[in-house]
């Protein structure tokens, strides 16, 4: 089951760049949540501030707090705890090129220490199905390299890979933008059955996928939440000037 | 209209002879490269093959004067001598490598590290011989086959140590992150991903190390030392190949020369056997597809 996310007074920095200032939220458990917002203007560093990802580079670093429900990831547990529970998704496909179908999506659990093979072959089975990939790859789980399956597939094994570990959020970087279109309605259609199980945050570009999959929608301009409301209202009624210039293609 | 369909053609004869000129500069390149190393086989074959008979792998050198006898002990000392050598310089040179580039970016430590290992990369074989001999030889009060291997040893560190860290850094960071994305802790991410991604090319590095000190003879000259009996103590003075084809080709002996001769060609074939059976194992366990 998917928790709901509170951020409070969030900021976030890059050596002196200041990329993320004050922001705060909630995104409910079970929902997707998309950010949007032109290059650059702090999504990626956000939801990478939502598993710790972000202070993996030595010039970075975060005040403020994300209780992901009773948990203050910043206070009460370690980035590697953290990433355990949020499980995350990147912008391109990124499966480990040396391990097979099979050990990619193994590896969360095995790599921490997991080797109770049927448990494993459950696992690996039940969260290829739960990415729609199963049926692509079953005959070939062990045969073949997790890199030599097409790009949406890819992404859909790093889904999967993602989904074995169970987490309780679900982060996806801009999940889709460097597939074609058949496999982003892949994974669009994908989102929106995860949702009943984990909480989803997406960042993404494109706007009608934000509206297709998300409940809510934050919109991001030069490291600030400008607004975050219903999607739809943001879509057909934003408050602020400054997200209709963007929703309607003005700037950005 | 005439005009530009001629510079056309013109054109697409310069673009044609320019093209043949260039592939023909880089095939000679190869074929140049290439033809020393051929030519060192074929002479060590001619040289060296009728010198090789079972004795000179059962059997150990006969005393001065007598004919015939072998290198059995030579060949038994180099495997031991390279074996503490690679276990001495791999574990140390990779684990280096692992600190420069997944922990010491940028560090001072880093770089002082990179700066020692190209230094010591230069450092001439015999300085490392005496080194040692001053270190562990007269510490120890005599010769001993560990000796050699630790003079051996240390001259891998520098290469395993640079293609361990050159290798790691062509490694992707979108790898690195999906493993610590995982929640799998930094160690293990850098132990089970990255150096198992960047395997082939620190297993190349390895060999390549390998290879450059399996030759060597001068670290080994106060070091090992050379035996002429069997000597399988690693504590003690231990022949080694190129000591021997050192001693013998010195020698003013016709038949001490062809053993010579024989015990290059063997050192060699050793070498491309053992760094062939390496790469076949190492490449059993890649899968398909698997970049």
């Amino acid at each position: 089951m998917g928790v709901g996310i509170r951020v409070t007074n969030l900021n976030a920095w890059y050596g002196d760049n200041h990329t993320l200032q004050d922001i705060n939220l909630h995104m409910p458990a079970n929902n997707a949540t998309a950010l949007i917002g032109p290059s650059g203007c702090g999504k990626s560093t956000f939801v990478r501030c939502l598993n710790r990802m972000h202070e993996t580079n030595p010039i970075a670093r975060a005040t403020g707090s994300v209780m992901m429900g009773d948990l203050d990831i910043y206070k009460d547990a370690s980035p590697v705890e953290v990433r355990r529970r949020v499980g995350m998704v990147f912008q391109r496909p990124n499966p480990f090129p040396t391990m097979s179908i099979y050990d990619n999506v193994a590896s969360g659990l095995r790599l921490n220490g997991f080797r109770n093979r049927r448990v494993l072959d459950e696992v690996v089975e039940r969260s290829l199905r739960s990415a729609a990939l199963w049926d692509e790859v079953k005959d070939d789980l062990k045969r073949k390299s997790g890199a030599s399956i097409s790009g949406g597939q890819q992404q859909r094994l790093c889904i999967a890979r993602a989904l074995a570990v169970d987490p309780e959020v679900l982060l996806m970087d801009e999940p889709a933008s460097a597939l074609d279109p058949v496999s982003t309605s892949k994974i669009e259609d994908l989102i929106f059955q995860l949702k009943s199980q984990y909480t989803i945050v997406i960042v993404t570009h494109n706007m009608q996928q934000a509206a297709r999959v998300a409940e809510n929608t934050g919109f991001f301009l030069n490291g600030k939440m400008i607004e975050f409301a219903a999607t739809h209202k943001i879509f057909t009624n934003p408050t602020d000037k400054r997200t209709e210039d963007y929703i309607t293609g003005r700037f950005g | 209209m005439r005009d530009s369909i001629k510079t056309g053609r013109v054109r697409s004869a310069w673009r044609w002879s320019a093209n043949h000129v260039f592939t023909l500069l880089a095939v000679g390149s190869t074929v140049l490269v290439l033809a020393p190393l051929v030519a060192i086989f074929i002479y060590l074959l001619y040289k060296g093959a009728s010198s090789l008979n079972w004795a000179f792998f059962t059997q150990i050198p006969k005393p001065v004067g007598e004919s015939g006898g072998g290198m059995a002990n030579a060949i038994v000392g180099s495997g031991i001598i390279l074996a503490i050598a690679s276990a001495i310089g791999i574990p140390i040179g990779i684990a280096g490598g692992v600190y420069l580039s997944e922990y010491g970016r940028g560090r001072m430590l880093a770089n002082a590290v990179r700066f020692t290992a190209d230094v010591l990369n230069g450092v001439p074989s015999i300085v490392m011989g005496i080194s040692v001999y001053a270190l562990i030889v007269l510490k120890a009060k005599h010769f001993s086959g560990y000796s050699g291997g630790v003079a051996l040893g240390i001259m891998m560190i520098p290469t395993v140590i640079r293609t361990t860290e050159e290798m790691l850094l062509t490694v992707p960071s979108a790898i690195r992150e999906a493993a610590l994305g995982l929640g799998v802790p930094a160690w293990r991410a850098v132990v089970s991903v990255s150096l198992k991604t960047a395997s082939p090319g620190i297993i190349t590095g390895c060999m390549l190390a390998f290879a450059r000190v399996a030759g060597e003879t001068a670290p080994l000259l106060f070091t090992a030392f050379g035996n002429a009996f069997w000597s399988t103590n690693p504590n003690q003075p231990m022949a080694a190949l190129p000591l021997q084809i050192y001693v013998y080709a010195i020698s003013p002996y016709d038949d001490w020369h062809r053993l010579a001769w024989a015990g290059a060609l063997v050192l060699i074939a050793m070498i491309m056997v053992s760094v062939s059976l390496v790469r076949y194992v190492a490449s059993r366990g890649i899968l398909k597809g698997a970049s």
